[in-house]
Protein backbone atom coordinates (compact mmCIF):
# COMPACT_ATOMS: atom_id res chain seq x y z
CA UNK A 1 0.00 0.00 0.00
CA UNK A 2 1.28 3.40 -0.93
CA UNK A 3 2.36 5.71 1.85
CA UNK A 4 2.65 9.49 1.83
CA UNK A 5 2.98 11.72 4.88
CA UNK A 6 -0.02 13.94 5.46
CA UNK A 7 0.40 17.69 5.03
CA UNK A 8 0.20 18.17 8.77
CA UNK A 9 2.85 15.55 9.38
CA UNK A 10 5.14 17.05 6.75
CA UNK A 11 5.01 20.25 8.76
CA UNK A 12 5.83 18.33 11.92
CA UNK A 13 8.81 16.81 10.13
CA UNK A 14 10.02 20.27 9.16
CA UNK A 15 10.10 21.17 12.87
CA UNK A 16 11.84 17.94 13.81
CA UNK A 17 14.58 18.58 11.25
CA UNK A 18 15.43 21.85 13.00
CA UNK A 19 16.54 19.90 16.08
CA UNK A 20 19.44 18.14 14.39
CA UNK A 21 22.41 19.12 12.22
CA UNK A 22 21.83 16.17 9.86
CA UNK A 23 18.73 14.83 8.20
CA UNK A 24 19.49 11.26 9.17
CA UNK A 25 19.29 12.17 12.87
CA UNK A 26 15.61 12.87 12.38
CA UNK A 27 14.91 9.27 11.39
CA UNK A 28 13.67 8.11 14.79
CA UNK A 29 11.18 10.93 15.34
CA UNK A 30 10.08 10.75 11.71
CA UNK A 31 9.43 7.02 12.05
CA UNK A 32 7.32 7.76 15.12
CA UNK A 33 5.30 10.26 13.12
CA UNK A 34 4.88 7.69 10.36
CA UNK A 35 3.82 5.02 12.83
CA UNK A 36 1.22 7.32 14.28
CA UNK A 37 -0.21 7.97 10.84
CA UNK A 38 0.05 4.46 9.45
CA UNK A 39 -0.19 2.31 12.59
CA UNK A 40 2.97 0.41 11.74
CA UNK A 41 6.15 0.67 9.71
CA UNK A 42 5.55 -0.92 6.33
CA UNK A 43 8.08 -1.22 3.54
CA UNK A 44 6.42 1.75 1.85
CA UNK A 45 6.83 3.82 5.02
CA UNK A 46 10.52 3.04 5.07
CA UNK A 47 10.95 3.92 1.41
CA UNK A 48 9.15 7.22 1.86
CA UNK A 49 11.09 8.02 5.04
CA UNK A 50 14.36 7.29 3.26
CA UNK A 51 13.40 9.54 0.40
CA UNK A 52 12.40 12.45 2.64
CA UNK A 53 15.54 12.18 4.75
CA UNK A 54 17.84 11.45 1.81
CA UNK A 55 18.94 8.21 3.42
CA UNK A 56 19.63 4.76 2.02
CA UNK A 57 16.60 2.54 2.34
CA UNK A 58 18.77 -0.13 3.98
CA UNK A 59 19.77 2.29 6.72
CA UNK A 60 16.16 3.12 7.51
CA UNK A 61 15.39 -0.59 7.52
CA UNK A 62 18.34 -1.09 9.89
CA UNK A 63 16.95 1.45 12.33
CA UNK A 64 13.42 0.06 12.21
CA UNK A 65 14.60 -3.47 12.93
CA UNK A 66 16.93 -2.41 15.75
CA UNK A 67 14.28 -0.81 17.94
CA UNK A 68 11.40 -2.81 19.40
CA UNK A 69 8.97 0.10 19.50
CA UNK A 70 8.68 0.35 15.74
CA UNK A 71 6.01 -2.15 14.76
CA UNK A 72 7.01 -4.31 11.85
CA UNK A 73 3.44 -5.44 11.31
CA UNK A 74 -0.02 -4.14 11.94
CA UNK A 75 -0.75 -4.31 15.67
CA UNK A 76 -4.02 -4.46 17.55
CA UNK A 77 -6.03 -1.36 18.33
CA UNK A 78 -4.95 -2.05 21.89
CA UNK A 79 -1.36 -3.13 22.16
CA UNK A 80 -1.06 -4.86 25.53
CA UNK A 81 2.42 -4.91 27.04
CA UNK A 82 3.03 -6.99 30.15
CA UNK A 83 6.28 -6.61 32.06
CA UNK A 84 7.68 -9.87 33.41
CA UNK A 85 11.10 -8.63 34.45
CA UNK A 86 12.35 -9.33 37.97
CA UNK A 87 10.64 -6.64 40.06
CA UNK A 88 7.31 -7.39 38.37
CA UNK A 89 7.93 -11.14 38.47
CA UNK A 90 8.47 -10.98 42.23
CA UNK A 91 5.05 -9.42 42.60
CA UNK A 92 3.04 -11.57 40.22
CA UNK A 93 4.01 -10.35 36.74
CA UNK A 94 3.86 -13.84 35.28
CA UNK A 95 0.44 -14.57 36.78
CA UNK A 96 -0.80 -11.48 34.99
CA UNK A 97 0.96 -12.38 31.78
CA UNK A 98 -0.46 -15.91 31.80
CA UNK A 99 -3.97 -14.67 32.59
CA UNK A 100 -3.82 -12.06 29.82
CA UNK A 101 -2.52 -14.65 27.35
CA UNK A 102 -5.34 -16.97 28.24
CA UNK A 103 -8.04 -14.35 28.14
CA UNK A 104 -6.97 -12.95 24.80
CA UNK A 105 -5.99 -16.32 23.38
CA UNK A 106 -2.77 -14.76 22.17
CA UNK A 107 0.88 -15.56 22.52
CA UNK A 108 3.77 -13.14 22.63
CA UNK A 109 3.75 -11.04 19.45
CA UNK A 110 0.33 -12.20 18.29
CA UNK A 111 -2.47 -10.01 16.99
CA UNK A 112 -6.09 -11.06 17.40
CA UNK A 113 -8.07 -11.83 14.25
CA UNK A 114 -10.34 -8.84 14.74
CA UNK A 115 -7.23 -6.67 15.17
CA UNK A 116 -8.52 -5.45 18.49
CA UNK A 117 -5.65 -6.75 20.63
CA UNK A 118 -1.99 -7.50 20.30
CA UNK A 119 0.22 -8.85 23.06
CA UNK A 120 3.83 -8.31 23.94
CA UNK A 121 5.88 -9.54 26.89
CA UNK A 122 8.10 -6.56 27.64
CA UNK A 123 11.25 -5.90 29.59
CA UNK A 124 11.41 -3.58 32.60
CA UNK A 125 9.27 -0.51 31.95
CA UNK A 126 10.52 1.59 34.87
CA UNK A 127 7.55 0.74 37.07
CA UNK A 128 9.38 -1.60 39.42
CA UNK A 129 8.28 0.43 42.44
CA UNK A 130 4.65 0.17 41.35
CA UNK A 131 4.86 -3.39 40.08
CA UNK A 132 3.36 -5.36 38.56
CA UNK A 133 2.29 -3.35 35.56
CA UNK A 134 0.85 -3.54 32.11
CA UNK A 135 0.83 -0.87 29.45
CA UNK A 136 -1.96 -0.39 26.95
CA UNK A 137 -0.62 1.51 23.95
CA UNK A 138 1.07 4.52 25.62
CA UNK A 139 -0.60 4.31 29.03
CA UNK A 140 0.80 2.64 32.12
CA UNK A 141 -1.40 0.73 34.60
CA UNK A 142 0.44 -0.02 37.80
CA UNK A 143 0.10 -1.74 41.18
CA UNK A 144 -1.94 -4.47 39.55
CA UNK A 145 -2.96 -7.98 40.37
CA UNK A 146 -4.48 -10.55 38.06
CA UNK A 147 -8.05 -9.41 38.65
CA UNK A 148 -7.31 -5.74 38.10
CA UNK A 149 -5.38 -6.50 34.93
CA UNK A 150 -8.28 -8.50 33.52
CA UNK A 151 -10.69 -5.71 34.46
CA UNK A 152 -8.60 -3.30 32.46
CA UNK A 153 -8.86 -5.57 29.43
CA UNK A 154 -12.62 -5.76 29.93
CA UNK A 155 -12.89 -2.00 29.94
CA UNK A 156 -11.32 -1.68 26.49
CA UNK A 157 -13.64 -1.67 23.54
CA UNK B 1 16.94 15.41 55.82
CA UNK B 2 16.93 17.96 53.07
CA UNK B 3 15.89 16.77 49.62
CA UNK B 4 18.13 18.05 46.87
CA UNK B 5 16.84 16.30 43.78
CA UNK B 6 13.18 15.81 44.69
CA UNK B 7 12.20 18.67 47.02
CA UNK B 8 8.91 18.14 48.77
CA UNK B 9 7.26 21.29 47.46
CA UNK B 10 3.84 21.12 45.96
CA UNK B 11 3.67 21.67 42.20
CA UNK B 12 7.43 22.13 42.01
CA UNK B 13 7.26 20.89 38.42
CA UNK B 14 5.45 24.07 37.41
CA UNK B 15 7.64 26.91 36.20
CA UNK B 16 6.08 29.61 38.38
CA UNK B 17 6.45 27.51 41.54
CA UNK B 18 10.01 26.67 40.57
CA UNK B 19 10.79 30.37 40.08
CA UNK B 20 9.19 31.29 43.42
CA UNK B 21 11.65 28.89 45.02
CA UNK B 22 14.73 30.58 43.55
CA UNK B 23 14.49 28.64 40.30
CA UNK B 24 16.97 29.51 37.52
CA UNK B 25 18.98 31.60 39.95
CA UNK B 26 21.79 29.06 39.98
CA UNK B 27 22.07 29.53 36.22
CA UNK B 28 22.13 33.28 36.71
CA UNK B 29 24.96 33.01 39.19
CA UNK B 30 26.78 30.51 36.95
CA UNK B 31 26.94 33.08 34.16
CA UNK B 32 28.81 35.46 36.45
CA UNK B 33 31.56 32.85 36.85
CA UNK B 34 34.11 31.49 34.42
CA UNK B 35 33.60 28.00 33.04
CA UNK B 36 36.74 26.88 34.86
CA UNK B 37 35.30 28.06 38.14
CA UNK B 38 32.16 26.05 37.60
CA UNK B 39 34.00 22.89 36.61
CA UNK B 40 36.18 23.39 39.67
CA UNK B 41 33.16 23.73 41.94
CA UNK B 42 31.58 20.57 40.56
CA UNK B 43 34.88 18.72 40.92
CA UNK B 44 35.34 19.81 44.51
CA UNK B 45 31.74 18.98 45.38
CA UNK B 46 32.65 15.34 44.79
CA UNK B 47 29.51 14.75 42.71
CA UNK B 48 29.72 11.34 41.05
CA UNK B 49 27.62 10.10 38.15
CA UNK B 50 24.31 8.52 39.05
CA UNK B 51 24.00 6.56 35.80
CA UNK B 52 25.90 3.49 36.94
CA UNK B 53 29.64 3.99 36.97
CA UNK B 54 29.82 6.71 39.68
CA UNK B 55 32.49 8.65 37.80
CA UNK B 56 33.37 12.18 38.96
CA UNK B 57 31.15 14.62 37.07
CA UNK B 58 33.55 17.56 37.33
CA UNK B 59 36.45 15.47 36.10
CA UNK B 60 34.41 14.29 33.12
CA UNK B 61 33.57 17.89 32.24
CA UNK B 62 37.23 18.85 32.44
CA UNK B 63 38.05 16.34 29.68
CA UNK B 64 36.25 18.53 27.16
CA UNK B 65 38.80 20.23 24.93
CA UNK B 66 39.07 23.98 25.44
CA UNK B 67 40.73 25.29 22.32
CA UNK B 68 38.72 23.56 19.68
CA UNK B 69 36.48 25.11 17.08
CA UNK B 70 34.27 22.08 16.68
CA UNK B 71 30.75 22.31 18.04
CA UNK B 72 30.39 20.66 21.44
CA UNK B 73 27.46 18.68 22.74
CA UNK B 74 25.89 17.57 25.98
CA UNK B 75 23.81 14.41 26.19
CA UNK B 76 21.62 13.86 29.19
CA UNK B 77 20.88 10.21 29.73
CA UNK B 78 17.31 9.41 30.64
CA UNK B 79 17.18 6.02 28.99
CA UNK B 80 16.55 4.38 32.37
CA UNK B 81 16.04 0.80 31.27
CA UNK B 82 18.08 -1.11 33.82
CA UNK B 83 15.68 -3.52 35.55
CA UNK B 84 15.06 -2.25 39.07
CA UNK B 85 15.62 1.43 38.14
CA UNK B 86 12.77 3.88 38.13
CA UNK B 87 14.21 7.07 39.61
CA UNK B 88 14.86 9.37 36.65
CA UNK B 89 11.18 9.14 35.86
CA UNK B 90 10.52 10.84 39.21
CA UNK B 91 12.72 13.75 38.21
CA UNK B 92 11.01 14.12 34.83
CA UNK B 93 7.67 14.21 36.59
CA UNK B 94 8.38 16.17 39.74
CA UNK B 95 11.38 18.35 39.01
CA UNK B 96 11.92 18.89 35.27
CA UNK B 97 13.02 22.51 35.62
CA UNK B 98 15.93 21.67 37.88
CA UNK B 99 17.01 19.17 35.23
CA UNK B 100 16.71 21.87 32.56
CA UNK B 101 18.58 24.39 34.68
CA UNK B 102 21.32 21.85 35.33
CA UNK B 103 21.51 21.19 31.62
CA UNK B 104 21.97 24.90 30.91
CA UNK B 105 24.76 25.18 33.48
CA UNK B 106 26.48 22.04 32.17
CA UNK B 107 26.26 23.36 28.60
CA UNK B 108 27.85 26.62 29.66
CA UNK B 109 30.61 24.85 31.61
CA UNK B 110 31.64 22.60 28.74
CA UNK B 111 30.89 25.09 25.96
CA UNK B 112 28.03 23.17 24.37
CA UNK B 113 25.47 25.03 22.28
CA UNK B 114 23.14 22.05 22.05
CA UNK B 115 22.00 19.43 24.51
CA UNK B 116 19.95 16.32 23.84
CA UNK B 117 17.97 14.78 26.65
CA UNK B 118 17.50 11.16 25.63
CA UNK B 119 14.45 9.60 27.26
CA UNK B 120 13.39 5.99 26.81
CA UNK B 121 10.53 5.65 24.33
CA UNK B 122 8.14 3.91 26.71
CA UNK B 123 8.10 7.03 28.89
CA UNK B 124 5.54 8.73 26.58
CA UNK B 125 3.87 10.46 29.49
CA UNK B 126 7.10 11.68 31.06
CA UNK B 127 8.44 12.88 27.71
CA UNK B 128 5.33 15.02 27.37
CA UNK B 129 5.81 16.41 30.89
CA UNK B 130 9.45 17.23 30.17
CA UNK B 131 8.61 18.77 26.80
CA UNK B 132 5.95 20.93 28.45
CA UNK B 133 8.45 22.18 31.03
CA UNK B 134 10.98 22.82 28.28
CA UNK B 135 8.45 24.75 26.19
CA UNK B 136 7.64 26.89 29.23
CA UNK B 137 11.32 27.53 29.89
CA UNK B 138 11.82 28.58 26.27
CA UNK B 139 8.83 30.86 26.42
CA UNK B 140 10.09 32.58 29.57
CA UNK B 141 13.49 33.02 27.97
CA UNK B 142 15.50 30.64 30.14
CA UNK B 143 16.62 28.54 27.18
CA UNK B 144 17.50 29.42 23.60
CA UNK B 145 18.44 32.75 22.04
CA UNK B 146 16.39 34.72 24.58
CA UNK B 147 18.46 33.51 27.52
CA UNK B 148 21.16 36.03 26.58
CA UNK B 149 18.81 38.78 27.57
CA UNK B 150 17.32 36.98 30.56
CA UNK B 151 20.66 36.17 32.12
CA UNK B 152 22.62 39.11 30.74
CA UNK B 153 25.22 36.89 29.11
CA UNK B 154 26.45 36.27 25.60
CA UNK B 155 26.01 32.51 25.97
CA UNK B 156 23.01 30.64 24.71
CA UNK B 157 22.13 27.01 24.15
CA UNK B 158 19.30 24.87 22.89
CA UNK B 159 17.88 21.79 24.56
CA UNK B 160 16.11 19.04 22.66
CA UNK B 161 14.29 15.94 23.81
CA UNK B 162 15.10 12.78 21.89
CA UNK B 163 12.77 9.84 22.30
CA UNK B 164 14.28 6.36 22.36
CA UNK B 165 12.48 3.36 20.94
CA UNK B 166 12.82 0.43 23.27
CA UNK B 167 16.49 -0.55 23.32
CA UNK B 168 18.21 -0.93 26.70
CA UNK B 169 21.59 -0.74 25.03
CA UNK B 170 20.92 2.88 24.05
CA UNK B 171 21.60 3.81 27.67
CA UNK B 172 25.23 2.98 26.98
CA UNK B 173 26.81 6.31 26.14
CA UNK B 174 28.21 5.62 22.68
CA UNK B 175 25.16 3.65 21.64
CA UNK B 176 23.05 6.59 22.76
CA UNK B 177 25.02 8.88 20.48
CA UNK B 178 24.62 6.58 17.51
CA UNK B 179 20.93 6.47 18.26
CA UNK B 180 20.66 10.27 18.25
CA UNK B 181 22.57 10.34 14.98
CA UNK B 182 19.85 8.17 13.48
CA UNK B 183 21.71 4.89 13.34
CA UNK B 184 21.28 1.49 14.89
CA UNK B 185 22.24 1.82 18.52
CA UNK B 186 25.53 -0.03 18.38
CA UNK B 187 28.08 0.90 21.03
CA UNK B 188 31.33 2.27 19.66
CA UNK B 189 34.81 1.02 20.37
CA UNK B 190 36.59 3.22 22.92
CA UNK B 191 38.93 5.04 22.70
CA UNK B 192 38.25 7.54 21.25
CA UNK B 193 36.14 8.71 24.16
CA UNK B 194 33.12 11.00 23.74
CA UNK B 195 35.05 14.06 24.96
CA UNK B 196 37.20 13.73 21.83
CA UNK B 197 34.86 12.05 19.42
CA UNK B 198 31.20 11.97 20.37
CA UNK B 199 28.08 13.15 18.58
CA UNK B 200 28.84 13.58 14.87
CA UNK B 201 32.51 13.22 15.71
CA UNK B 202 32.49 16.24 17.99
CA UNK B 203 33.49 16.65 21.65
CA UNK B 204 30.59 15.43 23.77
CA UNK B 205 29.83 14.96 27.46
CA UNK B 206 27.20 12.58 28.68
CA UNK B 207 25.63 12.57 32.12
CA UNK B 208 22.70 10.89 33.77
CA UNK B 209 19.48 12.83 34.47
CA UNK B 210 19.98 12.64 38.26
CA UNK B 211 23.60 13.77 37.99
CA UNK B 212 22.59 16.88 36.07
CA UNK B 213 19.70 17.62 38.42
CA UNK B 214 22.22 17.89 41.28
CA UNK B 215 24.07 20.74 39.56
CA UNK B 216 21.88 23.80 40.33
CA UNK B 217 21.92 23.27 44.13
CA UNK B 218 25.69 22.76 44.04
CA UNK B 219 26.16 26.05 42.20
CA UNK B 220 23.71 27.80 44.49
CA UNK B 221 24.96 26.51 47.83
CA UNK B 222 28.58 25.76 47.10
CA UNK B 223 30.72 22.63 46.97
CA UNK B 224 31.46 22.71 50.70
CA UNK B 225 27.79 22.22 51.49
CA UNK B 226 27.36 19.35 49.04
CA UNK B 227 30.53 17.52 49.90
CA UNK B 228 29.50 17.40 53.58
CA UNK B 229 26.36 15.35 52.83
CA UNK B 230 26.60 11.58 53.25
CA UNK B 231 29.78 9.63 52.58
CA UNK B 232 32.75 11.91 51.83
CA UNK B 233 33.96 9.79 48.89
CA UNK B 234 30.55 9.70 47.23
CA UNK B 235 28.72 12.68 48.67
CA UNK B 236 25.22 13.97 48.22
CA UNK B 237 21.88 12.27 48.27
CA UNK B 238 21.02 9.29 46.09
CA UNK B 239 17.63 8.34 44.74
CA UNK B 240 17.17 4.78 45.93
CA UNK B 241 14.44 2.87 44.15
CA UNK B 242 13.27 -0.05 46.24
CA UNK B 243 11.26 -2.83 44.59
CA UNK B 244 10.36 -6.46 45.12
CA UNK B 245 9.13 -8.02 48.34
CA UNK B 246 8.78 -4.91 50.48
CA UNK B 247 5.67 -3.38 52.00
CA UNK B 248 6.27 0.12 50.74
CA UNK B 249 8.21 0.12 47.48
CA UNK B 250 9.19 3.42 45.89
CA UNK B 251 11.91 6.01 45.43
CA UNK B 252 13.60 7.42 48.52
CA UNK B 253 16.05 10.30 48.39
CA UNK B 254 18.57 9.68 51.17
CA UNK B 255 22.15 10.63 51.95
CA UNK B 256 24.73 8.37 50.36
CA UNK B 257 25.99 5.82 52.83
CA UNK B 258 22.58 5.19 54.36
CA UNK B 259 22.41 1.64 55.70
CA UNK B 260 20.84 -0.78 53.24
CA UNK B 261 18.87 -2.35 56.10
CA UNK B 262 17.54 1.09 57.09
CA UNK B 263 16.38 1.70 53.54
CA UNK B 264 14.60 -1.63 53.42
CA UNK B 265 13.11 -1.67 56.93
CA UNK B 266 12.65 2.00 57.84
CA UNK B 267 11.77 3.53 54.51
CA UNK B 268 10.44 0.70 52.37
CA UNK B 269 8.38 -0.70 55.23
CA UNK B 270 10.20 -4.01 55.67
CA UNK B 271 9.59 -7.33 54.00
CA UNK B 272 6.06 -8.43 53.17
CA UNK B 273 4.70 -10.84 55.77
CA UNK B 274 7.70 -10.23 57.99
CA UNK B 275 9.70 -12.81 56.04
CA UNK B 276 13.47 -13.04 55.96
CA UNK B 277 15.46 -11.71 53.06
CA UNK B 278 17.23 -14.20 50.83
CA UNK B 279 18.84 -11.87 48.34
CA UNK B 280 19.19 -8.18 47.53
CA UNK B 281 20.44 -6.73 44.28
CA UNK B 282 21.61 -3.28 45.37
CA UNK B 283 22.02 -1.30 42.15
CA UNK B 284 19.89 -2.59 39.31
CA UNK B 285 19.93 -6.05 37.76
CA UNK B 286 23.49 -5.78 36.42
CA UNK B 287 25.04 -5.50 39.84
CA UNK B 288 26.29 -8.46 41.90
CA UNK B 289 23.62 -9.70 44.32
CA UNK B 290 24.14 -9.76 48.08
CA UNK B 291 23.11 -12.51 50.47
CA UNK B 292 20.29 -11.70 52.85
CA UNK B 293 22.37 -12.91 55.79
CA UNK B 294 25.17 -10.50 54.90
CA UNK B 295 23.30 -7.19 54.83
CA UNK B 296 24.11 -6.02 58.33
CA UNK B 297 26.19 -2.85 58.22
CA UNK B 298 26.21 -2.54 54.42
CA UNK B 299 26.20 1.12 53.46
CA UNK B 300 24.81 2.40 50.19
CA UNK B 301 27.57 4.29 48.44
CA UNK B 302 30.04 3.33 45.72
CA UNK B 303 33.02 2.58 47.96
CA UNK B 304 31.13 0.69 50.67
CA UNK B 305 29.37 -1.52 48.15
CA UNK B 306 32.62 -2.21 46.35
CA UNK B 307 34.05 -3.37 49.66
CA UNK B 308 31.30 -5.99 50.00
CA UNK B 309 31.63 -7.18 46.42
CA UNK B 310 28.89 -5.29 44.64
CA UNK B 311 28.32 -1.84 43.16
CA UNK B 312 25.98 1.10 43.52
CA UNK B 313 24.85 1.08 39.86
CA UNK B 314 21.65 3.06 39.55
CA UNK B 315 20.65 2.62 43.20
CA UNK B 316 17.83 0.28 42.24
CA UNK B 317 17.42 -2.06 45.22
CA UNK B 318 15.61 -5.32 44.45
CA UNK B 319 14.58 -7.23 47.55
CA UNK B 320 13.81 -10.95 47.44
CA UNK B 321 12.32 -12.82 50.38
CA UNK B 322 13.28 -16.25 51.69
CA UNK B 323 10.81 -18.06 49.43
CA UNK B 324 12.18 -16.63 46.20
CA UNK B 325 13.31 -19.10 43.56
CA UNK B 326 16.69 -17.61 42.65
CA UNK B 327 17.17 -20.01 39.76
CA UNK B 328 14.11 -18.54 38.09
CA UNK B 329 15.19 -15.02 38.96
CA UNK B 330 18.59 -15.56 37.39
CA UNK B 331 17.04 -17.16 34.31
CA UNK B 332 14.81 -14.09 33.95
CA UNK B 333 17.78 -11.76 34.28
CA UNK B 334 19.65 -13.79 31.67
CA UNK B 335 16.68 -13.54 29.34
CA UNK B 336 16.84 -9.77 29.59
CA UNK B 337 20.49 -9.53 28.58
CA UNK B 338 20.03 -12.05 25.81
CA UNK B 339 17.18 -9.93 24.48
CA UNK B 340 19.09 -6.66 24.80
CA UNK B 341 22.53 -7.71 23.50
CA UNK B 342 23.11 -5.70 20.33
CA UNK B 343 24.96 -8.61 18.77
CA UNK B 344 28.19 -6.91 17.77
CA UNK B 345 30.55 -8.97 19.92
CA UNK B 346 30.60 -12.74 19.72
CA UNK B 347 31.08 -13.41 23.46
CA UNK B 348 28.09 -11.28 24.38
CA UNK B 349 25.83 -12.28 21.51
CA UNK B 350 26.45 -16.02 21.84
CA UNK B 351 27.23 -16.17 25.55
CA UNK B 352 24.00 -14.49 26.66
CA UNK B 353 22.06 -17.04 24.60
CA UNK B 354 23.97 -20.00 26.01
CA UNK B 355 23.56 -18.79 29.57
CA UNK B 356 19.83 -18.39 29.06
CA UNK B 357 19.44 -21.85 27.56
CA UNK B 358 21.37 -23.50 30.36
CA UNK B 359 19.48 -21.57 33.03
CA UNK B 360 16.17 -22.51 31.46
CA UNK B 361 17.34 -26.10 31.59
CA UNK B 362 17.97 -25.63 35.31
CA UNK B 363 14.52 -24.15 35.77
CA UNK B 364 13.03 -27.22 34.08
CA UNK B 365 14.93 -29.41 36.53
CA UNK B 366 17.07 -30.90 33.79
CA UNK B 367 20.38 -29.32 34.71
CA UNK B 368 23.45 -31.06 36.00
CA UNK B 369 26.06 -29.86 38.44
CA UNK B 370 28.50 -29.38 35.58
CA UNK B 371 26.11 -26.82 34.15
CA UNK B 372 26.89 -24.57 37.07
CA UNK B 373 30.59 -24.53 36.28
CA UNK B 374 29.79 -24.17 32.63
CA UNK B 375 27.70 -21.08 33.36
CA UNK B 376 30.54 -19.54 35.30
CA UNK B 377 32.99 -20.36 32.52
CA UNK B 378 30.78 -18.69 29.96
CA UNK B 379 30.30 -15.64 32.19
CA UNK B 380 34.04 -15.31 32.66
CA UNK B 381 34.58 -15.54 28.93
CA UNK B 382 32.17 -12.69 28.30
CA UNK B 383 33.46 -10.42 31.03
CA UNK B 384 36.07 -7.98 29.81
CA UNK B 385 36.00 -9.32 26.25
CA UNK B 386 33.40 -7.09 24.71
CA UNK B 387 33.01 -3.62 23.21
CA UNK B 388 30.70 -2.30 25.90
CA UNK B 389 29.82 -3.03 29.51
CA UNK B 390 26.60 -4.86 28.67
CA UNK B 391 28.78 -7.94 28.44
CA UNK B 392 29.90 -7.48 32.04
CA UNK B 393 26.35 -6.62 33.06
CA UNK B 394 25.20 -9.96 31.68
CA UNK B 395 28.08 -11.90 33.19
CA UNK B 396 28.08 -10.51 36.72
CA UNK B 397 24.65 -11.65 37.88
CA UNK B 398 25.37 -15.19 36.66
CA UNK B 399 28.84 -15.35 38.11
CA UNK B 400 27.98 -13.87 41.48
CA UNK B 401 24.53 -15.35 41.93
CA UNK B 402 25.90 -18.86 41.48
CA UNK B 403 28.97 -18.19 43.61
CA UNK B 404 27.00 -16.64 46.46
CA UNK B 405 23.96 -18.88 46.38
CA UNK B 406 25.55 -22.10 45.20
CA UNK B 407 23.32 -24.19 47.49
CA UNK B 408 20.19 -22.91 45.73
CA UNK B 409 21.53 -24.04 42.40
CA UNK B 410 22.97 -27.31 43.67
CA UNK B 411 19.51 -28.12 44.96
CA UNK B 412 17.96 -28.16 41.50
CA UNK B 413 20.64 -29.99 39.54
CA UNK B 414 21.42 -33.66 39.19
CA UNK B 415 24.88 -34.86 40.04
CA UNK B 416 25.67 -36.81 36.94
CA UNK B 417 26.23 -35.48 33.52
CA UNK B 418 23.29 -36.66 31.53
CA UNK B 419 24.06 -37.10 27.88
CA UNK B 420 20.54 -37.37 26.68
CA UNK B 421 20.44 -35.64 23.30
CA UNK B 422 18.30 -32.76 24.51
CA UNK B 423 20.88 -32.00 27.10
CA UNK B 424 23.96 -31.69 24.99
CA UNK B 425 22.80 -28.94 22.72
CA UNK B 426 24.73 -25.72 23.30
CA UNK B 427 26.93 -27.23 25.89
CA UNK B 428 30.50 -26.56 24.89
CA UNK B 429 32.11 -29.37 26.79
CA UNK B 430 30.92 -31.96 24.31
CA UNK B 431 32.46 -30.37 21.29
CA UNK B 432 35.94 -31.71 22.03
CA UNK B 433 34.87 -35.27 22.80
CA UNK B 434 32.57 -37.20 20.55
CA UNK B 435 29.57 -38.37 22.46
CA UNK B 436 29.98 -41.88 23.73
CA UNK B 437 27.27 -43.78 25.50
CA UNK B 438 27.70 -43.22 29.18
CA UNK B 439 26.21 -45.42 31.86
CA UNK B 440 24.30 -43.34 34.38
C1 LIG C 1 24.29 -1.44 28.83
C2 LIG C 1 24.35 -0.11 29.51
C3 LIG C 1 23.19 0.59 29.77
C4 LIG C 1 23.23 1.82 30.40
N1 LIG C 1 22.06 2.47 30.65
C5 LIG C 1 22.09 3.68 31.23
C6 LIG C 1 20.88 4.41 31.45
O1 LIG C 1 19.79 3.94 31.14
N2 LIG C 1 20.97 5.64 32.02
C7 LIG C 1 22.18 6.18 32.38
O2 LIG C 1 22.21 7.30 32.87
N3 LIG C 1 23.32 5.52 32.18
C8 LIG C 1 23.31 4.30 31.61
N4 LIG C 1 24.50 3.65 31.37
C9 LIG C 1 25.75 4.32 31.74
C10 LIG C 1 26.18 5.28 30.63
O3 LIG C 1 26.95 4.60 29.69
C11 LIG C 1 26.99 6.44 31.15
O4 LIG C 1 28.05 5.94 31.89
C12 LIG C 1 26.24 7.40 32.03
O5 LIG C 1 25.09 7.86 31.41
C13 LIG C 1 27.11 8.57 32.38
O6 LIG C 1 26.44 9.44 33.23
P1 LIG C 1 26.95 9.75 34.69
O7 LIG C 1 28.44 9.87 34.64
O8 LIG C 1 26.28 10.99 35.06
O9 LIG C 1 26.53 8.58 35.53
C14 LIG C 1 24.47 2.39 30.76
C15 LIG C 1 25.64 1.69 30.51
C16 LIG C 1 25.59 0.45 29.90
C17 LIG C 1 26.86 -0.27 29.63
S1 LIG D 1 28.95 -6.17 24.72
FE1 LIG D 1 27.00 -6.91 23.90
S2 LIG D 1 25.72 -5.09 23.84
FE2 LIG D 1 27.83 -4.34 24.09
S3 LIG D 1 28.54 -3.97 22.01
FE3 LIG D 1 29.09 -6.09 22.49
S4 LIG D 1 27.36 -7.32 21.72
FE4 LIG D 1 26.67 -5.19 21.84
S1 LIG E 1 10.52 -5.00 36.36
FE1 LIG E 1 8.57 -4.56 35.56
S2 LIG E 1 8.66 -2.40 35.49
FE2 LIG E 1 10.66 -2.85 36.22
Amino acid sequence: MEFKFSEENLQKIELVLKKYPTKQAAVMPVLYIAQEQNGWISKEVMVETASILEMNEEDVFGVVTFYTMYHKKEMGKYHIQVCTNVSCMLRGGYQIYDAVKEKLGLDNGDVSNDKKFSLEEVECMGSCGTAPMIAVNEDYFENLDKEKALQILDSLN
Amino acid sequence: MEKIVLPEIENFHQLDVYIQNAGYEAAKSAFTQTTNQIIDTVKKSGLRGRGGAAFSAGLKWSFMPKNNDKPKYLCVNGDESEPGSFKDRQILERNPHQLIEGTIIACYAIGAKSAYIYVRGEYHKWIKLLQKALDDAYEKGFVGEKMKETFGTDFSCNIYVHKGAGAYICGEESSLMNSIEGQRGYPRVKPPFPAQNGLWGNPTTINNVETITNIPPIIKKGWEWFSAIGEPKHPGTILFGVSGHVNNPGVFELPSGTLLTDIIYKYAGGVIGGKKIKCVIPGGSSMPPLRGDKLEGVKMDAESLKAVGSAIGTGGIMVMDEDTDLVRVLARIAKFYYHESCGQCTPCREGTGWMLKILNRLVRGEGTSKDLDLLITIAKNIEGNTICALGDAAAWPVKFMIARFREEFEAVVKDEVSLEPKNKVHSMRHTANPIAPVQV
